[in-house]
């Protein structure tokens, strides 16, 4: 299977890639999973915390540096700390994952929060909200927008990040890129590349169309006349 | 006076990051269906007040009674479930539609969805609601709609009790006017007790059954009926507060019913022009009104009187505008110095002729 790039051989192998449909899909299929793992799990986290964050407002300055903190470790050093200790896992892949989208979360909801209009927050307590009913119902809803803006920037980001778990035996489409590098097969590094940024762009797209599903309300066209 | 639905004793409110209280030593009470509006300039501590009586703000001492319970002995969500609230920026909630903004007390209460269906709708009829707006987001509506989809909205669990802070501040002086009125006829209706805060006095003197008039710190000036304030105001504070035109304001609160009207030159289309003539020159006037069976039907003036020999010889000119009972005497007075005559004529709707107003007159009732 050890192929070079040969003059007079075509760029991109498009014999290779039709033999390997099969490797395609199962990457692909893995590159979403440990996306949708790692955002899942990050919310898992975030959501809580943002909502400890918006409630005691002292708190956001310092679980805002330790998860800011996360976000500038370089991604291999991580990996490389890890693998020591949770060995080549999905654990290991994941830990990294999900600590880079902590922040963005955890912002996204806090300002998903601190958005909403202090007037329809005073009118919903005026009329008998309970401050669990408040959030539920009133300002979870509210910050929607924001939170999904949150979560697809958070996914976008992952899945870009999820190549480079490659190194650790994971990696989704990475898996092509790195086998592309270390053979100088431009076509896998294309092919992975190019279907990682596809599956982003979609995934953006969906959560777009999610968002103005969940949220009509944000939506309407501005007619103030009947 | 019936027992007080709302009762206000010694209420003192400081806040934390100032040393001057808010409101000091605050007593009042409201009757049962009454509107009281409390009004003064800002930091007066009225806004503070009125939040006090749903508890979104904790009095620092006193007590505040609501149909004879303590507030600080409820539990603060119960007890604000069953007070309508209206604030200036309305605050509906922009993710539900006018519907579920009008269900929220209901649904909070856990009524069942026929109970809130025809609810709404029995608001939509009393707030003359158009039926396609149920369907729409906040952000759809213009800045009247909202305002009365807010307050239909603190109506819809019907509770006895309604706070509004500046509710109509928030829009254009003509679209004021209307939710005025409109709010009038509503609570005369409803007769719901109603504490309404505002900083604008004509709104007040319109809309309110008793006026106080707070100065910093919560310190009543004068708690009393519009009529009494604009006539007798207690002090300096409230003089200056009522502002001028304390006169017109005063008889923009009459009505032309609450007074005797004046007799006027009248005549029938039967009578000769000489009889007529005659009535005319009796009040000194050059214009006679045509009364046949009670029934307006116009004027003639002493030319045409002069050159005929009945008054029906002559077609009676229709009046360009008349008052009637219901008008204030503001109107009245707008009548009267925009007629060539200077005088007003009082007919009721049905053109039945009761007589005239003049300026004399007028003037007589505001001083006495």
């Amino acid at each position: 299977m050890i192929r070079a790039q040969v003059e007079g051989q075509p760029y991109i192998d498009w014999g290779w890639i039709a033999d390997h449909m099969d490797d395609v899909w199962t990457r692909l299929i893995e590159h979403s999973y440990l996306t949708f793992l790692a955002v899942a799990i990050g919310m898992l986290i975030s959501f809580p915390l943002a909502i400890f964050a918006h409630r005691h407002r002292r708190s956001y300055g310092p679980i805002a540096a330790v998860t800011g903190l996360l976000y500038t470790i370089p991604s291999l050093a991580l990996f490389a700390f890890l693998v020591p200790y949770t060995r080549l896992s999905v654990l290991t892949a994941e830990i990294g994952l999900v600590s880079y989208t902590l922040l963005i979360l955890i912002r996204g909801v806090v300002s998903g929060l601190s958005g909403v209009p202090s007037d329809a927050r005073e009118a919903a307590l005026g009329m008998g909200y309970s401050r669990s009913e408040l959030l539920w119902r009133i300002e979870l809803p509210l910050s929607t927008p924001v939170i999904i803006a949150g979560i697809r920037i958070a996914t976008v980001t992952t899945i870009g990040l999820v190549t480079v778990t490659a190194l650790i035996g994971k990696g989704g489409l990475g898996f092509f890129i790195l086998m592309g590098i270390d053979r100088n097969f431009p076509t896998a590094s294309l092919l992975g590349s190019i279907l990682s940024l596809g599956l982003a762009v979609l995934v953006d797209f969906l959560l777009v169309r999610v968002e103005r599903l969940v949220t009509p309300w944000a939506h309407r066209e501005r007619r103030a006349t009947i | 006076m019936p027992e007080a639905m709302i009762r206000l004793e010694d209420v003192t409110k400081r806040f934390d990051s100032t040393d001057q209280s808010a409101v000091e030593g605050l007593s009042m009470e409201v009757a049962d269906g009454e509107t009281v509006v409390l009004v003064g300039p800002s930091g007066c501590g009225k806004t503070t007040t009125m939040k006090m009586i749903n508890r979104l703000v904790e009095p620092t001492s006193g007590h505040i009674f609501v149909d004879g319970t303590d507030v600080l002995e409820q539990d603060a969500v119960r007890l604000r479930r069953g007070i309508g609230y209206v604030i200036q920026s309305i605050g509906l909630l922009p993710h539900r539609t006018v519907a579920q903004n009008m269900a929220t007390v209901p649904k909070l209460e856990g009524w069942e969805g026929g109970r809130i269906e025809e609810r709404i709708s029995e608001l939509v009829s009393i707030f003359d609601l158009d039926e396609r707006m149920l369907e729409r987001y906040p952000s759809e509506l213009s800045g009247g709609q909202r305002q009365r989809v807010g307050v239909a909205r603190a109506l819809a669990a019907d509770p006895p009790v309604m706070l509004m802070d500046e509710p109509f501040g928030a829009v254009d002086p003509i679209v004021r006017e209307r939710l005025q009125d409109q709010f009038l006829d509503i609570q005369r209706r409803l007769q719901k007790t109603i504490v309404f805060v505002t900083h604008d006095i004509d709104e007040a003197i319109k809309i309110a059954d008793r006026i106080a008039i707070l100065n910093v710190g919560g310190k009543i000036e004068q708690f009393a009926t519009p009529e009494e304030i604009l006539r007798q105001p207690a002090n300096d504070f409230v003089r200056k507060f009522v502002g001028v035109e304390r006169g017109l304001k005063r008889l923009a609160l009459m009505k032309v019913e609450e007074i005797r009207v004046e007799d006027g030159p009248v005549t029938a289309p039967g009578s000769s022009s000489k009889d007529a003539l005659e009535e005319l020159a009796r009040f000194d006037f050059d214009w006679i009104s045509v009364v046949e069976d009670g029934e307006l039907l116009g004027w003639v003036d002493r030319s045409g009187l002069e050159k005929a020999e009945r008054v029906s010889d002559v077609d009676p000119r229709p009046f360009s505008a008349y008052v009637t009972g219901e008008s204030t005497l503001r109107e009245a007075l707008d009548s009267i110095v925009t007629s060539r005559t200077q005088v007003a004529v009082v007919a009721t709707e049905g053109q039945r002729y009761k007589g005239i107003l003049t300026l004399e007159k007028i003037s007589k009732e505001i001083v006495t």
